[in-house]
């Protein structure tokens, strides 16, 4: 079903993207229905690879359900230390 | 506790928020810039993360060493914005009883932050150009995935 997310990109993506973030509405179920809903915006295959998503704000799996209005976070893979 | 910071991380004053009476071990570790990678001359790296996350994870993290290991206390730094070469970056700290203990939770902690907090670096080459540490990949991934499409 349709649903008006917002998104935030991060690192990589963000740069893909050319934005910090933007409003879409994506017929998405899941978060990993989000990642590869917006593949050409964030530039990455898939989720595998350890990328990562939040959802308002939580770290959660990529078959989290999303929601009207939430607002859903990628994450490229990490290199923190 | 966790910490993310703009500015430089100062190791001393970190070090005495660990002070216990009850105390007899302190392991620390401090990651730095290094001026090079997979074979390239690294001039100064860029970190981006997204505090708020990084912070909530982090904290977990330490709960987790805390949990583990009989330790007395546990705090974790960690650097974002341009880094120059020798700067540190994150820095873990862990007092315990004993010496094992500190060395096992402080081990735990920063191989824990480096694969579970929202934190990216981009490597800036003597050549240069940059790059996204561990990120390049899935870049070109997509580009193969595209080029067969």
């Amino acid at each position: 079903m349709s649903k008006r997310l917002t998104v935030r990109y991060f690192a990589m993506f963000r740069e893909h993207a050319g934005l910090d973030e933007e409003s879409v509405t994506l017929d998405a179920d899941t978060a990993a229905d989000v990642f590869a809903g917006l593949r050409h915006r964030h530039g990455s295959a898939e989720p595998a690879g350890h990328c990562k998503v939040a959802i308002n704000d939580e770290l959660v799996d990529w078959d989290a359900a999303v929601h009207d209005g939430d607002t859903v976070l990628l994450f490229p893979p990490v290199a923190g230390g | 506790m966790m910490e993310m910071v703009e500015t430089a991380i100062e190791p001393g004053p970190l070090r005495e928020q660990l002070l216990d009476a009850t105390a007899g071990a302190c392991a620390t570790f401090e990651g730095w810039i290094r001026n090079h990678n997979d074979g390239r001359d690294v001039l100064r790296l860029e970190y981006e993360a997204y505090a708020p996350l990084a912070i909530r994870e982090g904290e977990r993290v330490i709960r987790e060493a805390m949990a583990k290991y009989p330790v007395l206390n546990a705090r974790c730094v960690h650097r974002s914005g341009l880094l120059e070469i020798g700067e540190c970056a994150v820095w873990v700290g862990v007092s315990a009883a004993h010496r094992d203990a500190a060395f096992l939770a402080c081990r735990y902690i920063i191989d824990e932050v480096k694969v579970r907090l929202p934190i990216w670096k981009k490597e800036h080459y003597a050549g240069g150009d940059s790059g996204w540490v561990n990120c390049e990949r899935c870049g070109a991934h997509a580009a193969g995935r595209a080029a067969r499409a």
